[in-house]
């Protein structure tokens, strides 16, 4: 056997937590847009690197990295609104392959929007002073923006958590996503919720993007990839579970990033294999309910 | 114009036939008219899959791809020496892993179903990036030989490009035969039962898992012989094929020219390109053309360019015709 060095599993084992994070804030909002609306929001990788460069633009413009946290991912938000309102609502009611294709075109667009305004080279987006360095566990240093992205993320879960549980419009979200004949039946006008649901799943979508544009840099086509890994996550989690996105972007953060560190080459290639195992032994996903929403 | 319109849909394969026999010369250059009759092929094999059984695939660049490598590694690395073999090598890698990724993607239905199609083949592009000793990797594959087409008696060049799209045209005609035989044929006639109501199909006793499967594999085999013919065009497989932005292309030629139509493949293969040609003359930007005009017909065009006009001028009926 050879020796592994401990500090580097660790360390690797952190880096694949951060990249769960990202994972789990697309695939959140992915999950949510499909469980109330069965529509799969294939620009979302797209609003993910918008999110980025929105962020980017932003920080130029103000040099303030706390306000183009927050404002970046609402520009991104409002984004979504916009695209719900005005394109994907007319579409509900045909198959609900067609929101896909529509996204789809949309992507292409913005891909390409990025291109032109921003360029084809990358850009870097520096984190604030405060969060620069690195923080001595001990046993490894980690970086500190590292660690913000962790602790952004538990906050935003929690902050979503609290909303869909306690709140009125959250439980006409979640029964929603149960039964929209019968909720509709009760009188609510689902189409407004639909309405939110897609710029909140949108603006963590922004979220993500900004999160990681430091650590991964900012290029047009750096939604693409993620939004694929994204589906997956949804898709071992269990299309529509919450839970399912949370507990399988973690676990697809881990094997991501401790494949990298031992065949770094299969990295790419273990995300589609746990899916596939995942696929046979349970269809539904791990949080899925079996027949629910196809 | 309505009486063109209803016989070719009355005569699918002489159309065919008739049409791709003049329609290099009625393009600026040939290559162009070959690139046609190839991706139009390929799109047709989505179509059998999307248009008629109505199950959307995202990841058709998987057999795509797996045709131009499988005819590139048995021709460049293999050494066959046999065009025919190439093709059979081609055909026979797409049928299998359309098999074997259609086993898998058809367990769930509906979107599930096209994100899983589009998960599976971007599996396969990773394997063909870091397998470079026989892929090629990144710089894709390269050196396959220009081959004579080997024919009872005598050996024909197809370094002419006429030569070659005459070649094409042969092969791609027989697939648009073929198709015309499955879609006419009792297990044509599941297919759209299965896309009208999937239900309703297993209540008559169909087993649709069986039928499904069959349609993948035979959409496979379709998107592998348009993969191999595309490495003999090439003769060289760019690792791009099995990515993810391949399989956008053919839905977005299939849904431009009409799914679920015979010819819309053909016509949307055509637009796209023609398009696209057009417009990287003017623009660098031009994919944002494109998704524009893609998403427009989404939006309001969903039947396409052939589907709108044989709804216009062809009879009339609520499902698209031929």
């Amino acid at each position: 056997m050879f020796e592994i060095p401990l500090s580097a599993l660790a360390a690797q084992v952190f880096t694949g937590l951060v990249l769960g994070m990202i994972f789990v804030l697309l695939a959140i909002g992915l999950s949510l847009i499909f469980g109330l609306m069965t529509v799969v929001n294939f620009a979302h990788g797209s609003l993910y690197m918008l999110g980025a460069y929105f962020g980017f633009f932003l920080l130029g413009l103000t040099k303030n990295f706390w306000l183009s946290l927050v404002v970046a991912p609402l520009m991104v938000g409002t984004l979504g609104l916009l695209i719900e309102r005005f394109l994907i609502r007319r579409l509900y009611g045909r198959s609900p392959d067609d929101p896909l294709l529509l996204t789809f075109g949309l992507s292409l667009i913005m891909v390409e929007t990025a291109r032109l305004i921003w360029g084809k080279i990358g850009l870097t987006l520096d984190p604030p002073r405060a969060l620069g360095g690195a923080v001595n566990l001990g046993f490894m240093t980690f970086p500190t923006y590292r660690f913000f992205v962790i602790a952004v993320t538990g906050v935003v879960l929690i902050a979503l958590w609290l909303f869909l549980e306690r709140t009125n419009i959250g439980l006409i979200i979640r029964a929603g996503s149960r039964d929209p004949l019968m909720v509709r039946a009760l009188g609510v006008d689902l189409s407004r919720i639909w309405f939110l649901v897609f710029g909140i799943g949108t603006a963590l979508a922004g979220l993500a993007g900004i999160l990681a544009g430091p650590m991964r840099g900012v290029y047009a086509e750096m939604g693409v990839t993620m939004v694929i890994e994204s589906f997956v996550v949804v898709v071992v989690g269990g299309m529509g579970s919450l839970v399912g996105a949370v507990v399988a972007g973690v676990l697809m953060g881990q094997v991501v990033g401790l494949t990298t560190f031992f065949a770094p080459k299969a990295a790419e290639i273990m995300v589609f294999v746990v899916m596939a195992v995942v696929l046979l032994v349970r269809p539904s996903g791990l949080f899925g309910e079996r027949g629910l929403m196809e | 114009m309505r009486r063109v319109v209803r016989s070719v849909g009355a005569h699918p394969v002489l159309s065919f036939f008739a049409f791709f026999a003049v329609f290099p010369f009625l393009l600026p250059h040939r290559s162009l008219a070959t690139q046609v009759l190839i991706f139009g092929l390929f799109a047709l094999g989505f179509n059998l899959l999307y248009g008629y059984t109505g199950l959307l695939s995202f990841g058709h660049a998987a057999y795509y791809g797996l045709g131009a490598y499988g005819t590139g590694i048995a021709l460049a690395k293999l050494q066959v020496g046999s065009l025919w073999l190439g093709l059979a090598a081609g055909l026979v890698l797409a049928g299998l892993g359309g098999a074997a990724i259609g086993f898998f993607c058809l367990r769930r239905r509906g979107i599930y179903f096209a994100m899983l199609t589009l998960a599976f083949a971007q599996l396969l592009y990773f394997i063909a990036f870091h397998l470079a000793e026989v892929t090629g990797g990144d710089d894709g594959l390269r050196g396959i030989p220009q081959l004579k087409l080997g024919l009872p008696g005598f050996a024909v060049s197809l370094d002419s490009s006429l030569a070659f799209y005459y070649f094409c045209y042969a092969l791609v005609g027989l697939a648009v035969a073929g198709l015309k035989c499955i879609l006419d044929s009792p297990f044509g006639a599941v297919l759209q039962a299965i896309r009208e109501n999937s239900d309703r199909a297993v209540a008559c006793g169909y087993d649709i898992n069986r039928v499904k499967l069959l349609s993948f594999v035979f959409s496979a085999l379709f998107a592998g012989l348009a993969g191999s013919l595309d490495a003999l065009r090439l003769s060289v497989v760019p690792i791009e094929s099995l990515y993810w932005t391949t399989s956008g292309q053919v839905v977005m030629m299939t849904l431009l020219g009409g799914a679920g139509t015979f010819f819309g493949p053909f016509v949307g293969a055509a637009t796209f390109l023609v398009l696209e040609e057009r417009l990287s003359l003017v623009t660098e930007s031009w994919p944002l053309v494109i998704g524009a005009i893609f998403s427009a017909f989404v939006l309001f065009l969903p039947r396409g360019i052939w589907g709108t006009l044989i709804g216009r001028l062809g009879r009339v009926s609520p499902t698209p015709g031929p």
